[in-house]
């Protein structure tokens, strides 16, 4: 009896990997039939009438053969060029900021401090409307560029101490190192420092710029053609809130999820054996 | 300065804040020296040692390193010229044995890709680890790690050698490889200074070992000398504590 074959290694790990699987799509599955069941019984009692058979013309259209893109994918590319453009202005930022907030230099510092103090302790949308309303025409900036500075703006603050916390956790022995070798600062830091900073701030960076994406959507107040507004607008225009909010807050989550899952798999690829 | 002094302190003295670390430091290290520095814990070699290279600033007083004074203008050069062994090893480890030993030389001595991996290899074996030049650091045992370092700083072909307590966090069984790896450099002229309470490794391979306390220069004498007829007490307390086991 104890002689008998242990069970091959791919069988136990498919096992392995299907469990979690099944039972993790179970829980969704009954979640999704409660909350089905709970919205539609509440639709019905408010004689709501679904009309998700609408929803499809505002996402894409056809035209002699040919597909483009309609309002809710349209508002997706605006969403998608802000964050994208947004995240890259946040990461300089917030290294610029953290490297000014751990210098030598009092006013340096004294400056990285009172920014990231300022951003923090205001709301976003404030700083939207002081951005849209005064900087802007001050500044004579368009309004693409007010809204990725002032997405930036709040999110690099919160990343300038995530870079922080990062740089801090680093080992003295390493900067030493690269001293001792005769590289030069601008090396150590990209050779040597940052690689690693980068590999442990990955998964708070990931929150960043998650809830980048999702704050992208207060840009709508200010006349910018994003998904948020897109979505207003049709819903000003259909009465039908119930379907077009669903779709968009879909959207969101499938950009969301994709950035995510993009984050572990970058975490996945740059571990470090350590056996 | 004649042409075989590599490192000369003269009157050196450093501050942390209210504490005195280094007392009127004066200490000439000759071309091809072996130079070991002991003394309790506190006593200021870590820091002398970390002068050399500029890892610690020094407050008044003269040091010359390759013929240059230790200076903002001079320290890029001379950081070239000196390499150091750390007694956490601080490897890079996020790169691999192979990677570590490239970067500097690739960076700084502009070398090509093929070039640098060539000497990194030689190096490697020379430390005897030729085959784990792919593995990250993690990989490695603590005496192999230590020995990666060592070929890392030797790729920069530097003049003089630091080792800052080189064996201290390494296991009993691990000291014996990398202090053999050291006793070879040392035989093959390396200039070398060594912070160590290795006191077999200083009686075999230095010329001359000084003896620091409370941040000064006590005794600086040939081993043999300073371990069986020291002519201070501070030095005999020293040795009596560290040799009573």
């Amino acid at each position: 009896m104890l002689k008998r074959n242990p069970p091959t290694a791919p069988l136990i790990n498919r096992y392995k990997i299907l469990k979690p699987v099944i039972s993790g799509l179970l829980q969704v599955a009954l979640v999704s039939f409660g909350l089905y069941w709970l919205l539609n019984s509440g639709a019905e009692a408010m004689n709501y009438q679904w009309q998700w058979y609408r929803i499809p013309q505002y996402l894409w259209f056809v035209e002699d053969g040919e597909w483009f893109p309609a309002e809710l994918l349209e508002g997706l590319l605006v969403t998608l060029q802000i964050s994208a453009v947004g995240l890259i202005c946040t990461l300089v930022i917030g290294l610029t900021t953290a490297l000014l907030r751990m210098s030598d230099s009092t006013i340096g510092r004294g400056l990285a401090r009172s920014y990231i103090e300022l951003i923090r302790n205001t709301p976003l949308l404030v700083q939207i409307y002081l951005l849209y309303f005064v900087f802007g025409p001050v500044l004579g900036l368009e309004r693409f560029t007010t809204a990725v500075l002032a997405l930036s703006l709040f999110q690099g603050a919160y990343t300038a101490e995530i870079f922080r916390a990062g740089l801090n956790s680093i080992a003295k022995g390493q900067f030493e190192a690269g001293q001792s070798l005769g590289l030069s600062r601008t090396d150590s830091y990209r050779f040597v420092i940052l690689p690693q900073v980068i590999r442990r701030i990955l998964p708070p960076l990931t929150n960043e710029a998650v809830s980048l994406v999702k704050n992208s959507s207060i840009v709508s107040v200010m006349a910018i053609f994003d998904l948020t507004t897109e979505g207003r607008n049709i819903v000003a225009d259909t009465a039908m809130p119930f379907e077009v909010w669903f779709s968009v807050a879909g959207i969101y989550l499938c950009v969301t999820l994709v950035l995510s899952g993009f984050a572990a798999w970058l975490e996945h690829k740059l571990n470090v054996p350590a056996h | 300065m004649p042409d075989n002094t590599v490192v000369s302190f003269r009157n050196v003295d450093k501050w942390y804040g209210e504490f005195h670390a280094l007392k009127n430091i004066n200490l000439t290290i000759q071309r091809g020296e072996r130079l070991v520095i002991c003394g309790p814990s506190g006593s200021g070699k870590s820091t002398l040692i970390r002068c050399i290279n500029g890892l610690e600033k020094y407050n008044s007083g003269q040091l010359h390193v390759a013929g240059q004074p230790l200076n903002n203008k001079h320290l890029k050069t001379i950081r070239g010229q000196v390499g150091m062994v750390f007694q956490h090893f601080n490897l890079f480890s996020h790169m691999t044995v192979l990677d570590n030993l490239t970067l500097a030389p690739r960076r700084t001595l502009k070398m090509s890709k093929a070039e640098a991996d060539k000497l990194a290899r030689e190096y490697l074996a020379r430390v005897h680890i030729g085959h784990q030049a792919d593995k990250y650091p993690a990989q490695l045992s603590g005496g192999q790690q230590q020995r990666v370092a060592i070929a890392r700083s030797l790729c920069m072909k530097p003049d003089i050698l630091l080792f800052d307590e080189p064996t201290s966090a390494l296991d009993p069984e691990m000291i014996r490889e990398v202090l053999d790896v050291m006793k070879e450099l040392a035989n093959e002229g390396m200039t070398m200074v060594c912070v160590t309470h290795e006191m077999g490794f200083a009686r075999q391979v230095a010329d001359r070992v000084v003896f620091m306390d409370e941040g000064e220069i006590v005794e600086v004498a040939p081993p043999a000398q300073l371990f069986d007829t020291p002519s201070h007490t501070r030095t005999q307390q020293f040795l009596e504590q560290i040799l009573s086991y």
